[in-house]
C-alpha cells in the first residue's frame, strides 16, 4: 500500500490499466462469456420477431425497448462471469489480497466488462437493423454516446452486484433480481431516446432530458460503488 | 425497560388510531369531488411518509454498520427494512383501491406508481438477498450496500411528482407546495395519523429488533454448542 502511494498520483492509472488488460485477455482466450451473450442475444432478436411484425411501422416505434431488454438481458450473462471466472484455482483471494486499492480493482473490471458488453451491442445492432428492416445508423454518433452512457451505467451496478454475489449459491439467480430494479432509470432512459434516434431524430429537445438523466444515473451510481468498495476494503 | 417503552409506544399508537378513526370516520365531511373513498389518503399518505423513514434509517444504519461493523446496525437495518416494506405494501394497495374508483383503473405505468413499485421490488430483493446468504458478517456487509443502492430510488419516489407531470396527484401537504392545497382540519388528520402509523411501526421495528437480537444469541450459543 505504502509503495502504491509512492509510485506517485498516476499509479492508480496503472492499477486499472493492468487489470481491465487481464480481465479482457482472460475473456479473449476463451471467449465463452462473449459467445454465450452474443448467441443469447440473437436468441431474443429472433423471438421477437415471432412476438411483433417485424415489417410493422410500429415495430419500428418499439425498437428501443426491444434493443435494450436484449441489451440487458445479455449484459448480464457478460457481468455474471465477471467475477465467478475468478473463482478457479483462488484467483479471487489473490486479487483482493493484491496490494492495490479495491477501487482500483473495481474500476478496472467495470472498464474490462464495459467493453465487452459493448461490443455485444455493437455487433447485434447491424443484425438487428437487418432482420428488422431498421436503417440504425441515421444518428449513428448520438446513438454511440448513448449506448457508452447507458452501458457505463449498467457495467458499474452490474459489476457492484457481481462482486456481491460470486459466493452465493444462487447467484446466477440473484443477480438478475438485484440489478434490474436498480438499472430502471438508465434502461428507461435509453430506451426512451434510442428509438427516435434510430427513426433519425436528431439528439435536441426532450431527448437531451433523458441524456442529462443518463449522465446523472452514470455520475451517482460510480461515485457511490467506488466510496462502497473502499469502505469494504477496511473491514 | 425496554419492555416498558415498547408496551407504552404501543397502547400510544392504539388510542391515537381509535381517536384518528373516529375523527376521519364520523368528525370531517366527505370531500367535495371524490366523496367517501377520499379518506383512504388518510391512511396512503402517512404509510407512504413512514415507509420512506423506515427505508431513510435503514440507509443510514447500513452505512454506520459498513464504517463500524457493529451487528446492531445491522439487526436495525433489517428491522426497519422489513417494517418499511409492509407500509409501502400498504401504500401500493390503499393506492390501487383509490385509483379504480376515481380512475377506473386499478393501476397506470406513471413515474410515481412505477418508481414505488420498483421501490417494493427493491426491498423485496433486499430480503431474499439476506435468505441467501449463510454467513453472517457477509450478509450483514452485502445487504448493507444493497440497502444504500436502494435508497437511491426512494428519492426517485419522493421526488417523481415534482420532476414528471404524473398521473398520480400532486404534492398537497403544505411543507412542500406552501398550503392552500387542502382544508387545514384535513390536513391535521393526516398528521395525526402519520403520528400513530410511525409511533406503531417504531413499536414494530423495536420488536422485530429484539427478536433479531435473540436469533444472534442463540446462534452463538448453538455455535458454542457446536464446538464443545
Amino acid at each position: 500500500m505504502q509503495q502504491t502511494k509512492q509510485r506517485g498520483a498516476m499509479s492508480w492509472v496503472g492499477n486499472v490499466a493492468v487489470i481491465f488488460g487481464k480481465d479482457l485477455r482472460a475473456e479473449l482466450r476463451t471467449k465463452e462469456a462473449l459467445h454465450a451473450s452474443l448467441s443469447f442475444a440473437l436468441v431474443i432478436l429472433l423471438l421477437f420477431s415471432f412476438a411483433f411484425d417485424p415489417s410493422a411501422e410500429q415495430t419500428h416505434d418499439i425498437a428501443g425497448g426491444l434493443l435494450w431488454i436484449v441489451y440487458a438481458f445479455a449484459g448480464t450473462l457478460i457481468l455474471n462471469r465477471s467475477f465467478v471466472r475468478e473463482l478457479p484455482n483462488d484467483c479471487l483471494d489473490g486479487l483482493i489480497a493484491a496490494p492495490i486499492p479495491a477501487w482500483t480493482l473495481f474500476l478496472g473490471k467495470s472498464l474490462a466488462n464495459f467493453v465487452l458488453v459493448l461490443a455485444v451491442e455493437l455487433i447485434s445492432l447491424p443484425i438487428f437493423g437487418i432482420f428488422y428492416n431498421v436503417r440504425w445508423a441515421q444518428q449513428g454518433w448520438a446513438l454511440l454516446l448513448v449506448l457508452a452512457l447507458t452501458t457505463w451505467g449498467l457495467t458499474v451496478v452490474g459489476t457492484m452486484f457481481s462482486a456481491l454475489t460470486v459466493n452465493l449459491r444462487i447467484r446466477e439467480l440473484m443477480l438478475p433480481i438485484l440489478i434490474y430494479p436498480i438499472m430502471i432509470p438508465a434502461l428507461l432512459g435509453a430506451m426512451e431516446v434510442t428509438g427516435p434516434l434510430i427513426a433519425g431524430k436528431p439528439l435536441e429537445g426532450d431527448l437531451l432530458t433523458w441524456v442529462r438523466l443518463l449522465v446523472g444515473f452514470d455520475i451517482i451510481f460510480t461515485s457511490l460503488s467506488v466510496a462502497l468498495v473502499s469502505t469494504k476494503q477496511k473491514g | 425497560m425496554r419492555e416498558k417503552i415498547i408496551y407504552i409506544l404501543a397502547a400510544a399508537a392504539a388510542v391515537l388510531l381509535v381517536r384518528n378513526l373516529y375523527v376521519i370516520l364520523l368528525g370531517l365531511p366527505d370531500e367535495a369531488q371524490q366523496g367517501p373513498i377520499y379518506r383512504i389518503m388518510f391512511f396512503h399518505i402517512p404509510s407512504a411518509i413512514t415507509c420512506f423513514i423506515g427505508f431513510f434509517a435503514a440507509g443510514i444504519s447500513s452505512a454506520i454498520y459498513l464504517a463500524t461493523k457493529n451487528p446492531r446496525y445491522d439487526a436495525i437495518d433489517v428491522a426497519s427494512t422489513e417494517v418499511s416494506l409492509a407500509f409501502a405494501t400498504v401504500v401500493l394497495a390503499t393506492g390501487s383501491i383509490w385509483a379504480r374508483i376515481i380512475w377506473g383503473i386499478w393501476w397506470t405505468w406513471d413515474a410515481r406508481l412505477t418508481s414505488m413499485l420498483v421501490c417494493w421490488l427493491l426491498y423485496a430483493s433486499y430480503l431474499m438477498l439476506r435468505r441467501a446468504i449463510d454467513e453472517p458478517t457477509q450478509r450483514a456487509k452485502f445487504s448493507a450496500v444493497l440497502s444504500i443502492f436502494a435508497f437511491s430510488d426512494v428519492i426517485i419516489v419522493w421526488k417523481s411528482i415534482e420532476w414528471w407531470r404524473t398521473q398520480h396527484p400532486g404534492p398537497v401537504l403544505s411543507i412542500r407546495t406552501g398550503g392552500g392545497r387542502m382544508d387545514p382540519a384535513m390536513e391535521a388528520a393526516i398528521y395525526w395519523n402519520l403520528l400513530a402509523l410511525i409511533l406503531f411501526g417504531l413499536v414494530l421495528v423495536l420488536v422485530r429488533l429484539r427478536q433479531e437480537e435473540t436469533r444472534r444469541e442463540i446462534d452463538g450459543m448453538r455455535q458454542m454448542a457446536h464446538a464443545i
